[in-house]
């Protein structure tokens, strides 16, 4: 685990202020980014084994984003752990830099590009493969969309992954409630989620995603099965920390105004509901 | 003309025509409440929705199938080709923000081969409308045409004051000038039309053509534009491979023209992602950036 000792709440509410300035001049997928910060910012302090020396350890943990649209909390949660410069950050969608609305391997602690959906469950397994094939002891973390799971190289690499006894790999679905512009529930019902992943041969934990003690005593008894992979679904808020956008089924892409990032900066900090004048959008 | 006006007209008027995405919901988000159960979201899942749309073809219907370009061409691939393509059904695919339009989105969401892609199918269909007029002034034509059918997307504002109506295979010949002929597809009309304007005032005389489709092409308007003209330019945000730059070169091939060509492409490599004026003008694809590259062509040896 890394050290020192993060202030978990303090540091999560640093990367939702980063994905707000990254939500104008052109915008980002500020919801989704927004009820993953938590787990990021958990993951990254109390649960991965990596450091920002050690991203070409192959005993490191890998983590996956596989949900690329929330890319912006992952940018976030590495400046501020000491992966990338923070003023990075300002770059975004600059074509001088590399950092755009969705994962780019190319800046330091992206394990692999992501956008397209469905894949990089695909790819943690190979990785977690081979860990075995080795012999190691490192483990492999996939974070997934609840959207995401529409797709059906999800469900194939469930079976891959169960087969091959994987207790090396864990997915992390980012239980939002949301797909792209619909309640997933209202379009593809996913429940019940835990059984569909346990019938898959997975072992399955529901949390609470923005309770750090939830969490840490999810992700402390991993795996939940030896030669079972494992899953954990974290029940999260789309727009989590800011309420005038929190379960909006339009602000899930957001290019706000200067003077809009700067109310959704108060509102963040538990000052006065942001007015909003921008139009929602549906993007996807 | 809005495109979701018009298919929702051409929905409301023929039975058979079943509008299906995969929860990509932007360009036809007011459909639902006109459409009902004709309206199907299938969710994230682009090859269950091939596979669906070619189901209902079987029975009769007309299914217009929308997703982003880059995952409707490339993860549904194999479905395209196998259940549409073998089975020739008229299914019309949408890709939304092909090319240069996915912005910033990086290279997942960049669809620069799929006009490759789609035209190696027997029988499909590629239309690139240069805006959303044409477009919309091409779907009725496209719903009746019995093939399955590949369309780039496009929402942008009209790039030309358009001087021919649409017709499947025909290509739009905007000017008619012998130095040099500019042919391109989609929004780039619009940066190779200011090119063309450009050039004019410079005293180069610009044969502009809006191809239009890309399958099947206008072959005499490809051999007339390499006998009027000294030198052919291709204009496209696609790789190298298999777009425009190779559709000419098999038609000349094929009607044994020997013709100067230039192409202008992505080569290679994906784009910088960006915003599109960002883009148009890194790649350097705005229409000051081409008139340039064109004279630059006219002028080598």
């Amino acid at each position: 685990m890394s050290e020192p000792r993060h202030d978990l709440p303090a540091l999560a509410l640093a990367v939702r202020e980063h994905v707000v300035h990254m939500a104008t001049r052109g915008g980002c997928f500020i919801g989704a980014s927004l009820s993953c910060a938590d787990l990021l910012v958990h993951l990254y302090t109390r649960v991965l084994d990596v450091t920002p020396e050690r991203l070409s350890d192959p005993d490191r943990d890998y983590l996956f984003l596989s949900k690329g649209h929330d890319v912006p909390a992952l940018y976030a949660t590495l400046a501020e752990l000491g992966y990338i410069e923070r003023g990075r950050l300002a770059q975004h969608l600059s074509p001088h830099d590399s950092i755009y609305w969705h994962p780019n391997r190319a800046v330091p602690g992206v394990e692999f590009h992501s956008g397209s959906l469905g894949h990089l469950l695909a790819v943690g397994l190979g990785v977690a493969l081979d860990i075995k094939l080795r012999g190691g002891k490192n483990r492999v973390f996939v974070l997934l969309g609840d959207g995401e799971l529409d797709e059906g190289s999800i469900w194939e690499a469930c079976l891959v992954a169960a087969a091959y006894h994987l207790d090396n790999l864990v997915a992390v679905v980012d239980r939002n409630d949301f797909q792209a512009n619909v309640r997933t529930e209202e379009l593809i019902p996913l429940e019940p989620l835990p059984f569909k992943f346990q019938s898959f041969g997975w072992s399955c934990r529901t949390v609470d995603g923005h309770d750090f003690a939830a969490l840490a005593t999810a992700f402390e008894n991993l795996p939940y099965a030896q030669g079972r992979p494992s899953v954990v679904i974290a029940r999260t808020v789309r727009g989590k920390g800011i309420p005038s956008i929190e379960r909006r089924a339009d602000r899930w892409f957001a290019d706000f105004t200067a003077a809009e990032v700067e109310a959704l900066l108060g509102e963040l900090r538990g000052e006065a509901a942001a007015t909003l004048e921008t139009e929602g959008l549906v993007v996807r | 003309m809005k495109y979701e006006d018009v298919l929702r007209s051409e929905a409301l008027r023929r039975e058979e025509v079943i509008v299906l995405t995969a929860e990509n919901r932007a360009p036809i988000r007011h459909l639902p409440p006109s459409l009902g159960l004709r309206f199907i979201d299938v969710g994230i899942c682009e090859q269950t929705m091939i596979g669906a749309a070619a189901g209902l073809a079987l029975r009769g219907r007309v299914p217009v199938a929308h997703a982003l370009a880059s995952f409707l061409t490339m993860r549904a691939f194999e479905f395209i080709r196998t259940d549409l393509g073998i089975a020739r059904l008229p299914v019309k695919l949408v890709g939304y923000v092909p090319g240069f339009l996915s912005e910033a989105n990086g290279p997942t969401h960049q669809a620069i081969e799929d006009v490759a892609l789609m035209r190696g199918i027997p029988s499909m269909r590629v239309v690139c409308p240069a805006d959303e007029d044409e477009l919309a002034e091409a779907l009725p034509a496209l719903l009746d045409d019995p093939c399955p059918c590949y369309i780039r997307y496009n929402h942008l504002a009209p790039a030309v004051a358009h001087r021919a109506p649409f017709v499947l295979g025909r290509a739009e010949v905007l000017s008619e000038g012998d130095r040099v002929a500019l042919l391109t597809y989609g929004f780039l009309l619009r940066e190779a039309a200011a090119a063309a304007r450009l050039l004019e005032q410079q005293g180069v005389p610009v044969r502009l053509v809006n191809l239009r489709t890309l399958a099947p092409a206008d072959e005499a308007e490809i051999v007339a534009s390499a006998r009027g003209t000294g030198l052919l330019v291709t204009i496209e945000d696609h790789f190298a491979t298999g777009g425009l730059y190779s559709l000419v070169a098999e038609v000349l091939l094929r009607h044994g023209v020997r013709a100067r060509v230039h192409p202008i492409h992505l080569g290679d490599r994906w784009f910088t992602p960006a915003l599109l004026p960002d883009v148009l003008e890194t790649e350097r694809f705005s229409g000051i950036h081409l008139a340039a590259r064109v004279l630059a062509a006219l002028e080598a040896p």
